[in-house]
């Protein structure tokens, strides 16, 4: 009797057994070489194309750009310089219309399975790689809907004249009209350099769909696969112009839900993470094995008014407005203090940056005189846009916008928070259906130029990017006199004149400038967060503890 | 045995029929444009919804809108995705042996750890033996299978350490895809750190497998159990026993048979809970099956994923189930009267 119960219990004993087996030598993993010095990186996304030129999204340019592509120049950034990238060396025309750069000549595209190149980098394709954006006959401008949303933003083809190859290694830039800002729009993550060689390759197979799908470009990394949703893997490119690129191996494991990258940096599975929550920060900070980067990005936070829709058109109520908010209390809530209040939208970081303007004062007293002077002692109601998404700039809008409700009802403003789906959110806001809206902008550049064009030109207005609705002749002046000039004392001034300005007329408040974070374990190093754009993973290192 | 046969390959017929019109009928009660529905195209300009129209015959009658769906369901052409327009069927032959590994691990588990456990707990049903593994098979049950996953990872990945949080295995591991199984793609696979990638993604198996199996081992191990006691009562035992042979033997040739018996059956009737509590294993532990694919399909307003999703799921679940009664019936003529 005892015998048919011993042999039923074995194999339950023996798979316990196995699986205890399994857990204690989980402790100490046997890693081949490919998977040592490999490294993970979990983002937030997938990205959406593997070309920069047609994206703007932050997780798409953090995955492909820097690690993918090389550009003619770059920016150094500990102090925002721009340096030598593809192009050694350029001279700008006395008129300022005229860039000529003498291109490096030892640089190859990537060798992958798909594409293997016969020659090296030069001047072909530069012109491929910019008359792709701008030249409606181009064999590839149309590929991906011929859309190429940062250079439409700042009028790219209207400024481009031309782009010319002198010989194999010159190459030059006609422009329209002097644009101090041109050489700052050529440092951005999107203005990538794409191979002329692989494009004639692509036609001659006639698949140019894979442009924009299988990647060839110069930079420390080769594309391997993508799976989508899943991941994205590189392989190290051995050839490598600038060389001292540190892991074989770079995979994006695509995590989308926050808590669940977080556990993955918690157990190891991932060595960095992208954005992890404010809120979770002290959490994250608290762990020996996990270190928080911060660094001070170029972007803003802001509340703006539907200039055109009275009673927002009179300034008094946007001056009201602005001195019935608590910021205080607003950074202490929404951004747990991980930012710096804004006194304009510039932030400090910038060199144009204006640090005579008075800070925001917080009064509904006065709020309340200033709206009774305007023609509201007993005020109105308003609605407050909050964007549904989750960015830098603004953490929680919708957090935000109850803050502003009970401070507006002070003084007896009654705000309601309207919300929609992120997409159908920007299209209303484009045709200026709002109030007010509370959304942000984060810089692609470091050029001053990139927040005030974009933001509140009136060439803004009339894309639809312009949030304030407004347009002001003589703030259009300014900000376009100051592209005119290379000139940066003269720039300078001209911007201080800007923000003075925006400061007079609050066509928008600005609130805060947040910090970019990133968790990285302690057992990587060499990796730092780029305050003008995507992360470059080039340098990053795994150290034996 | 041929009439049984015929006789339930009949009924299938019907129930794909039942499905097959379900499944049609989807593409028009989902909101939204019906061309976008069919084909899962996102952007239609005028002329290519011209030649979309005729292909799909919505220019036609019903009928013949069905039997022209039918045909490209056959054909392979199942319409794109809205989130990533590319071909349904492409994206769900990827998907489809993940969910497939998991959940036949799992029912295996269920087996060798359930039959077992049940017999134990028959023998001696007052015992404390017995009375436990009662008690733990009843708690097994009623754990909700969300709380439980994230109970483990808690543990086992958070606290301890021991076992990756999520997916199927190191994402550093790369393995080229063949069968889309990976235990078998890793073992076919010419790399040099075979064992290694072994090792790692059986870690990464253990604990979805663990949750995906609580529950029908917990099923099983009631089932084997009652069926034991069942038959340990009946007479043929009792006349065994009488003539001499001792309990081992009498349970090897008389009651394990008879009482396993049904236990086939169970594996048809457990597929289709398998099949829904894999797709919440998936979610928790970011299993790229196709579970989790239709949950996600489902937010994203997918419809024609959602439409392609049930389709193959509930083929698969009816094919399995009829394939157990056939099985059963083979083993058992009684069942084929029935």
């Amino acid at each position: 009797m005892n015998l048919p119960i011993k042999s039923f219990l074995y194999p339950i004993t023996s798979s316990a057994l196995t699986i205890a087996v399994l857990l204690l030598a989980g402790c100490q993993p046997q890693l081949p070489e490919t998977a040592r010095s490999g490294l993970v990186y979990c983002s937030e996304g997938s990205p959406e194309s593997f070309n920069p030129q047609l994206v703007t999204s932050g997780t798409t340019i953090d995955i492909i750009s820097q690690q993918l592509y090389d550009r003619l120049v770059d920016i150094n950034p500990d102090n925002g310089d721009i340096i030598p990238g593809l192009a050694t060396d350029w001279q700008v025309s006395a008129d300022g219309t005229r860039y000529q750069f003498t291109l490096r000549d030892d640089v190859s595209f990537h060798t992958t399975r798909y594409f293997a190149p016969e020659r090296k980098f030069n001047a072909t394709d530069v012109v491929f790689t910019f008359n792709r954006i701008t030249d409606p006959l181009h064999p590839f401008h149309l590929q991906g809907g011929g859309v190429y949303p940062y250079f439409q933003s700042v009028d790219w083809a209207a400024l481009v004249k031309q782009v010319q190859a002198i010989d194999n290694h010159t190459v030059v830039f006609e422009l329209q009209r002097p644009d101090s800002s041109f050489l700052s729009n050529l440092t951005t993550d999107f203005a990538a350099i794409l191979s002329a060689e692989y494009g004639q390759q692509l036609l001659a197979g006639n698949q140019p769909g894979q442009i924009d799908r299988l990647p060839v470009g110069t930079g420390p990394f080769r594309f391997r696969e993508y799976q989508k949703d899943i991941l994205v893997r590189l392989y190290r490119n051995n050839d490598y112009w600038r060389g001292d690129t540190q892991p074989e191996q770079l995979v994006f494991d695509i995590v989308p839900n926050n808590a669940r990258r977080m556990a993955k940096l918690f157990t190891h599975e991932c060595d960095i993470v992208s954005y992890p929550r404010v809120a979770e920060l002290e959490l994250i900070a608290a762990r020996p094995d996990v270190t928080v980067q911060e660094s001070t990005s170029m972007n803003v936070g802001f509340w703006a008014f539907n200039t055109q829709k009275p009673p927002f058109d009179q300034l008094a109520v946007r001056q009201a407005l602005a001195m019935a908010i608590n910021r205080a209390a607003i950074l202490q809530a929404v951004y747990y203090g991980q930012a710096t209040p804004a006194y304009g939208i510039l932030p400090p970081t910038s060199w144009a940056y204006n640090d005579g303007l008075p800070a925001p004062q917080y009064s509904p007293a006065k709020a309340r005189a200033l709206l009774t002077e305007a023609g509201y002692p007993n005020g109105f109601t308003m609605d407050i846009w909050a964007m549904p998404v989750q960015r830098l700039y603004n953490p929680n809008a919708l957090k935000m916008a109850e803050l502003m409700q009970a401070d507006l009802a002070q003084i007896g403003v009654k705000a309601n928070i309207v919300s929609y789906e992120w997409n159908s959110f920007r299209q209303k806001l484009g045709n200026f259906e709002h109030d007010s809206v509370l959304i942000g902008w984060a810089a692609d550049n470091p050029d001053p130029d990139n927040f005030f064009r974009p933001l509140l030109s009136c060439a803004a207005r009339d894309s639809g990017s312009n949030r304030a609705n407004w347009c002001d002749p003589l703030f259009d002046e300014i900000i376009s006199k100051a592209l005119l000039t290379a000139n940066q004392q003269q720039r300078r001034a001209l911007y201080l004149t800007a923000q003075q300005y925006l400061h007079q007329q609050q066509p928008l408040i600005a609130i805060a400038h947040s910090q970019r974070f990133q968790a990285i374990s302690t057992s990587v190093k060499g990796v730092s967060i780029n305050p003008y754009g995507g992360i470059s993973l080039q340098h990053a290192a795994r150290v034996e503890p | 045995m041929t009439r049984y046969l015929l006789r339930r390959l009949f009924l299938m017929a019907f129930v794909f029929l039942a499905l097959s019109l379900l499944a049609f009928s989807l593409s028009y009660l989902f909101p939204g444009d019906i061309v976008q529905n069919l084909s899962g195209l996102r952007q239609i300009d005028e002329s290519q919804r011209q030649q979309l129209i005729s292909y799909y015959q919505l220019d036609h009658n019903i009928l013949q809108q069905y039997l022209a769906f039918l045909t490209r369901i056959a054909h392979g052409d199942w319409g794109q995705s809205f989130a990533s327009q590319q071909p349904l069927l492409q994206e769900i032959k990827l998907l489809l042996p993940a969910t497939l590994e998991l959940a036949s691990y799992a029912l295996l588990l269920s087996f060798v750890v359930g039959i077992p456990l049940g017999i134990v707990a028959a023998f001696k049903p007052d015992s404390v033996v017995g009375k436990s593994i009662s008690a733990v098979a009843m708690i097994g049950y009623s754990l909700p299978i969300f709380w439980w996953g994230l109970l483990l990872i808690m543990f086992f990945s958070l606290a301890l350490g021991w076992l990756p949080s999520a997916g199927r295995i190191g994402v550093l591991y790369e393995i080229p895809h063949s069968s889309g199984f990976m235990l078998y793609d890793i073992l076919l696979a010419d790399i040099d750190y075979r064992s290694e990638a072994l090792y790692n993604a059986l870690q990464h198996l253990l604990l979805p497998t663990i949750v995906l199996a609580t529950f029908p081992t917990t099923v099983m191990i009631r089932f084997v159990r009652d069926a034991m006691l069942n038959v340990w009562e009946q007479n043929y035992i009792k006349t065994a026993r009488a003539k001499g042979l001792n309990r081992g033997q009498v349970l090897y040739r008389h009651g394990l048979r008879n009482a396993l018996l049904p236990v086939i059956r169970q594996i048809g009737l457990q597929f289709s809970t398998l099949i829904t509590l894999a797709m919440l294993t998936e979610v928790i532990f970011s299993w790229p099956g196709i579970g989790r694919w239709l949950i996600d399909s489902i937010y994203q307003r997918n419809y024609p994923a959602i439409q392609a999703g049930l389709l193959v799921i509930s083929t698969m679940v009816i094919t399995i189930n009829m394939l157990t009664e056939i099985l059963h019936a083979f083993f058992n003529p009684l069942a084929r009267r029935g």
